[in-house]
């Protein structure tokens, strides 16, 4: 059929024309505003990060220490039995270097943002977060980090609350 | 095995955000043609099918009973009916309007289709189903080719 | 496996991929709509239900736009569905028109797939940040790039691959869209072309990344005794399979990805396909970034985990090899209107199988193909596997 075919539907046009208004159109922006329930388990979570300390759930039947803590195992489908405090350090699973920011506007200074395993939690179980006090070229995978704290006063209960994660030797 | 419920709302956390998106929405191939009109002529267009003998307004590309392109465009009155209507007292944010606004769904005369829009000069108290109206355009320089280029629908004897 | 009837493809639609179409949303469902059922020579009334798929309505700025492309589509007045799966749509809703002819529910289904990415500013990039955590990772100034990079940077870590052999596949992608009327990017390039574009989220550069794009998508499907009436060379799709991984991606290894391998075990086991290397004749896993390939000819169980640059270094997927990947430029050639891009590659399955393909057609006359499509918070594989 594809060889029947002649033409492909389509009027291109391009981006400047739509911003420059060289082609009709109708522009909108949706007044948006979200107060998100962070839920049973996040507000603890939240709290915890104000006073400096990362906290887990464990599930008992997989024995798995998860952080995002959850309230229910997704694996075993039943709720999660305790919370468990992990330790700020962990090591690099992954980690990338963004010279974009969200807006995807270039940045002058990159951000490098890692996949941590946080120590305390189950293999593999990790958080996504920023790295400080290191250069790209020196980041390694599997590389010991430690979480970089916003002082008591600054701390709002975030996830910002921990400024970034710097490398540490090995003990 | 416990599940924990929190039972003070006060310990419930929020977190706040935002969607800060802008959009641009392109007319398309028959909204071009018919907002163009508007602007220019203080026409307004519909796009005819043959096959199904109906006359689409808004007009569009393809008639979505029967598939085929639609490429005869032909003027249509500026006429129509108020086929159900009602008396807004609060805006789209949820706030007080100021004086209440008539919304209508208007069918134009012999087409298929017609539009959602506003009523003029006319009190809310006297607006009918049935009433017979007529659209009223802003003056040539300030329409831009949208659908305010039309004020509001006003009453006709 | 109770099926009730089998189902085939009997028509195929496409528009142009391009970062901007003047056409609106429904104008371009229209557009491949109506060239589906051109290409099977039929009508709307011929039709008995539609599935239409379309990712985040926050791309064409129209909530509900299932709702609202519903007329282009073909659907007035119809039975009518839309499927959401993120990137993984293009190929679910395939397998989604499927079941529902499959069921003996319906002798004719049209699945339509469209995206107008453009009508979002500053970026669709940004649009792209609601889907994540809004505690966790948001308020990192987190941008979709990230993830893809992150993965990649795994994959590379824990395989030992070289950029240079991942470039190799943006450049035989690119290079097979020169062949494809609707591409969007189609390019002769090197791998030092790929190495010296610019840097967005090490390790991912410009020319690794599929661009965003509006376009549509459709193809009809019939059951068994009406397919044999309306064409004498219908494409069957024998196989059909989908699943999804946990949304906490943090807590996974992003090295491979498990979901696109259930997804694929539960195709080829309703296909009854034992070797996928061996019975696999061309393939067509998603494309979006050119790591993804390889991620997904491993998951799609084509090759050993690890093996795909291998594979893709020695020449075996290019188009007269041995086992041809992405003939059809992939979305780094043709472009990456979400929902679009994943149907456009069973269109692409649809035409090889058929040896419609024209300048793309791999040679040897190939008799099995897949298509692959994945989606969401690296979580969503879909498979669907067709026979001619």
């Amino acid at each position: 059929m594809s060889a029947k075919i002649r033409e492909y539907p389509g009027e291109e046009i391009k981006t400047r024309d739509l911003m420059e208004g060289r082609v009709p159109v109708v522009r909108w922006r949706p007044e948006a505003k979200y107060a998100w329930a962070a839920g049973v388990a996040m507000s603890r979570f939240l709290k915890e990060l104000k006073m400096g300390r990362i906290i887990a759930r464990r599930c008992r039947k997989c024995g798995r220490i998860v952080v995002p803590p959850r309230m229910f195992c997704e694996w075993c489908f039943r709720p999660t039995d305790e919370w468990v405090y992990v330790k700020d350090t962990g090591i690099i699973n992954t980690y990338s270097v963004s010279y974009l920011a969200a807006d995807a506007t270039r940045l002058k200074e990159p951000i490098i943002v890692a996949v941590i395993e946080l120590d305390g939690a189950s293999k593999g179980i990790g958080i996504l977060h920023v790295l400080g006090e290191v250069k790209p070229d020196d980041v390694k995978f599997g590389m010991r980090v430690k979480a970089v704290w916003e002082p008591p006063g600054k701390r709002t209960g975030a996830i910002t609350d921990i400024k970034y994660f710097k490398p540490v030797q090995e003990a | 095995m416990s599940l924990e419920r929190i039972t003070d709302p006060r310990e419930i956390e929020h977190w706040t955000g935002h969607m800060e998106t802008d959009y641009v929405y392109t007319l398309g191939i028959a909204g071009e043609i018919f907002f163009r009109e508007i602007k220019e002529n203080a026409k307004i267009m519909g796009a005819k099918c043959k096959k199904c003998n109906l006359i689409y307004v808004p007009p569009r590309l393809f008639c979505e009973r029967c598939f085929e392109k639609l490429n005869e465009w032909v003027e249509v009155s500026k006429r129509g009916m108020v086929h159900t209507y009602t008396v807004a007292y609060i805006d789209v944010d949820g706030s007080k309007l100021k004086e209440p606004i008539v919304w209508a769904m208007i069918r134009i005369d012999d087409v298929h289709g017609g539009f959602v829009h506003k009523l003029g000069e006319v009190n809310s108290q006297d607006v009918k189903i049935g009433m017979r109206v007529e659209a009223v355009f802003e003056d040539k320089e300030k329409r831009v080719g949208s659908i305010l280029d039309i004020k509001y629908f006003k009453p006709v004897g | 496996m109770f099926v009730k009837k089998r189902v085939a493809v009997v028509g195929a639609g496409l528009t142009l991929f391009r970062r901007n179409l003047k056409e609106t949303g429904r104008e371009l469902a229209y557009e491949a709509t109506k060239m589906a059922l051109d290409s099977a020579g039929l009508n709307l009334k011929d039709i008995d239900c539609v599935t239409l798929g379309s990712a985040p309505d926050a791309f064409d700025g129209i909530h509900m736009k299932g709702e609202n492309l519903v007329d282009g589509a073909g659907a007035w007045r119809k039975p009518y569905s839309r499927v959401f799966v993120g990137g993984g749509t293009g190929v679910f809703v395939a397998n989604a028109g499927w079941w529902h002819v499959a069921s003996g529910l319906f002798d004719t289904c049209l699945v339509v797939a469209e995206e107008k990415m453009s009508s979002c500013f500053p970026h669709p990039q940004y649009a792209f940040t609601t889907i994540f955590d809004p505690i966790m990772d948001r308020p990192l100034g987190i941008n979709l790039v990230w993830i893809f990079a992150l993965e990649m940077h795994r994959y590379m870590h824990v395989h030992g691959i070289k950029k240079e052999q991942i470039a190799l596949v943006s450049v035989k992608n690119k290079g097979n869209a020169l062949n494809h009327p609707c591409a969007q990017l189609p390019a002769k390039i090197t791998v030092e072309d790929v190495l010296n574009s610019e840097v967005m989220v090490w390790p991912v550069q410009r020319l690794d990344v599929s661009p965003t794009s509006d376009g549509a998508a459709a193809i009809v499907l019939a059951s068994e005794d009406v397919a044999k009436k309306v064409t004498n060379n219908p494409v069957w799709i024998d196989g059909v399979g989908w699943c999804i991984d946990s949304t906490y991606w943090t807590n996974r290894d992003l090295y491979y990805p498990k979901y696109v391998e259930c997804a694929a075990r539960m195709a080829y086991k309703m296909a009854g396909i034992k070797n996928p290397r061996k019975e696999i004749d061309v393939a067509e896993p998603y494309d979006p970034f050119d790591y993804k390939e390889l991620h997904h000819m491993e998951g799609l169980l084509l090759c050993k985990k690890g093996e795909a640059p291998k594979l893709t270094e020695e020449g075996v997927t290019q188009r007269d090899g041995d086992l041809p990947v992405n003939p059809s430029g992939g979305l780094l050639g043709v472009g990456n209107p979400i929902a679009a891009a994943g149907l456009m590659k069973v269109c692409e399955i649809f035409w090889q199988l058929r040896g419609e393909a024209g300048k793309r057609q791999v040679p040897g006359d190939p008799r099995t193909g897949v298509a692959q499509a994945w989606g969401d918070l690296m979580q969503y594989g879909s498979v669907t596997v067709m026979r001619s």
